[in-house]
């Protein structure tokens, strides 16, 4: 879909030449820290955005010539809600579909069907300002249904949600992509990404550090399990040393070690038989975040 | 193949000029504009109808009582208040326009976002120039036809004609609204907003409304003759007084083209700010 994609602001490079492509059904997460370049890609695909040299195309259309024909494809879901507070819950989602030309009737029945997709059919007649955050986000998705569109994009989704909202809204992100729809999503939440990607881009200032299935990339970038290890913040550069020859692979961190191997008990038992006792010690599996540590040589939420 | 009604619909445009920036939808802007108005405060929405009826009691019949009758023509006299109504009812259209097109644009697109909502759908940019000025022209039809009930009731008319001034009113306020719209997209601070205030007061004062421009030195009288509130005053002023002739057709024209230039100039600084 995207070849050489580049967008720059003044002397600011924003993507460096980004080639990806997403197939029909999928479900694509673009994943990296902030100011990896990733709203900056899904505006350029919603065509609201216009690109600095590149080519991409959309369901076959360049998005700076069809722009209106892309968008109606589309249903948008932004980093920052923008929901219309002047009106009230059903409004909002009545005066969307409009914006899509769509008729009255049509809107009425689906209205009903989208409240109680995102469970706020008692809330219709609130005003938007009294949704709690959560609520407002699944207004958000309900809206950009409105159209019916067979692409959702969706920027950070749950970026300041609450655990239980987070996995109510992930709930129904999994039923609308049982349903076919195709999820754009970027977020810096590993576990938002294992969940609901099926496959992923890794961000890193304007470039793609890597793309593959979440399981692929763990299998790719990283080992089986991870052992990690704290002798207080004084003492890990110290030790640091004498754990390399342990294992496969090992990050240094101010506040504990990181040892990739693929039996990390194995490894626990011989920093033990060396003499070394750490305050506390952790074997888990690897995790995107380990992917994301080994790529960019930093955390992903910092 | 992927389709829905929505994408039709977008489809059943290609082809046609202008399709990237305007889809022909600009009254959902205006039925959008609608749906928050019913939950408006009405106390803002009557200050807009109320305000040239008290200026109009105040000085048509206050300080009217003091000067008396006023010559327009040569030999024909009208009363004080008659000769301010018509500059009211065209003061009246532009600051409704103003106010519409102004202020409350500049919140949607500073602090808002609803113009980013509206732009992620099939909208275009001129759709919603369009629908935003749209709203306000309505809104400046509707004081218009109060205000001229007001005045044809206190016996201010005198011409058929004056019912022309009600269009001219809408015309008046497209051309406001249109380039007060397009200097709003370009503001960034409200200090900057407030430049607006500070050039529309002066005008209404001095642009005719209260006394003929022919108490002013000539080159005064060719700078008032520029701005647009005075073609507005002189062109339902002389539609009221039933003083129909060519003379009218450079005010029309002068307003069209504020129409055109703001109307371009906002969808031009939409584009910019929104889909670039």
């Amino acid at each position: 879909m995207a070849k050489g994609l580049t967008k720059k602001y003044g002397e600011f490079i924003a993507l460096n030449g980004i080639d990806f492509s997403v197939q029909k059904g999928e479900s694509f997460g673009f994943l990296g820290p902030n100011g990896a370049g990733k709203s900056t890609t899904m505006r350029i695909i919603a065509s609201t955005l216009t690109r600095t040299s590149g080519d991409i195309t959309v369901l076959g259309k360049d998005p700076e010539v069809s722009g209106p024909e892309i968008r109606a494809h589309l249903g948008v879901v932004p980093q920052q809600d923008n929901l219309d507070q002047a009106l009230s819950v059903s409004d909002n989602l009545y005066i969307y579909g409009r914006y899509f030309g769509l008729p009255r009737k049509f809107i009425r029945s689906k209205i009903d069907e989208l409240l109680d997709f995102a469970a706020l059919t008692d809330k219709r007649d609130s005003k938007v300002e009294a949704l709690s955050g959560g609520m407002k986000r699944r207004l958000t998705i309900a809206r950009a249904l409105i159209s019916e569109p067979k692409i959702l994009m969706l920027d950070e989704p749950t970026t300041g949600l609450d655990p239980q909202a987070r996995h109510i809204l992930w709930d129904r992100l999994f039923r609308l992509k049982e349903q076919g729809v195709t999820l754009l999503i970027t977020t810096h939440y590993m576990d938002e990404a294992e969940q609901l990607c099926d496959r992923l881009m890794v961000m890193d200032k304007g470039s793609i550090m890597a793309e593959d299935s979440p399981s692929g990339l763990i299998k790719k970038f990283s080992t089986k399990e991870v052992l990690e290890v704290r002798f207080g913040s004084d003492r890990n550069a110290q030790v640091a040393e004498k754990l390399k020859t342990l294992c496969e692979r090992m990050e240094l961190l101010p506040d504990r070690i990181l040892l990739y191997a693929d039996d990390a008990e194995k490894v626990l038992d011989e920093i033990h038989k060396i003499g070394l006792h750490p305050v506390t010690s952790l074997v888990r599996r690897s995790s995107l975040e380990d992917v994301f540590l080994r790529l960019t040589g930093r955390t992903l939420v910092e | 193949m992927i389709t829905s009604a929505a994408v039709a619909i977008a489809e059943a445009r290609i082809g046609r000029p202008g399709n990237s920036v305007y889809s022909g939808r600009s009254r959902a802007i205006i039925e959008r504009a609608y749906l928050a108005f019913r939950s408006s405060v009405w106390i803002v929405v009557a200050t807009g109808f109320l305000e040239p009826v008290m200026y109009l009691f105040s000085f048509g019949y206050g300080v009217g009582k003091l000067i008396g009758k006023i010559e327009v023509l040569p030999g024909h006299y009208i009363s004080y208040a008659a000769f301010i109504a018509p500059a009211l009812l065209a003061t009246s259209a532009m600051n409704g326009a103003i106010y519409d097109a102004t202020w409350n644009v500049f919140f949607k697109i500073r602090f808002d976002r609803v113009y980013q909502g509206m732009l992620a759908t099939s909208l275009g940019p001129m759709d919603v120039a369009l629908g935003e000025i749209g709203w306000a022209l309505l809104r400046g039809l509707v004081y218009a036809i109060a205000f001229m009930s007001i005045i044809a009731g206190l016996g201010l008319i005198t011409t058929p004609w004056a019912l022309m001034a009600i269009p001219a009113a809408v015309l008046i306020s497209f051309g406001f609204a249109a380039v007060g719209m397009a200097v709003t997209t370009y503001m960034k601070s409200f200090e900057q907003m407030n430049v607006i205030n500070i050039v529309m007061l002066p005008m209404f004062l001095f642009s005719g409304s209260f006394y003929p421009l022919s108490i002013y030195p000539g080159w005064l009288q060719a700078f008032i003759k520029a701005l647009p509130l005075w073609h507005g005053v002189a062109l339902i002023r002389s539609l009221s007084l039933g003083m129909i002739s060519a003379s009218l057709i450079p005010h029309v024209i002068y307003f069209l083209v504020m129409i055109a230039v703001g109307l371009f100039f906002t969808t031009r600084r939409l584009t910019q700010l929104f889909m670039r």
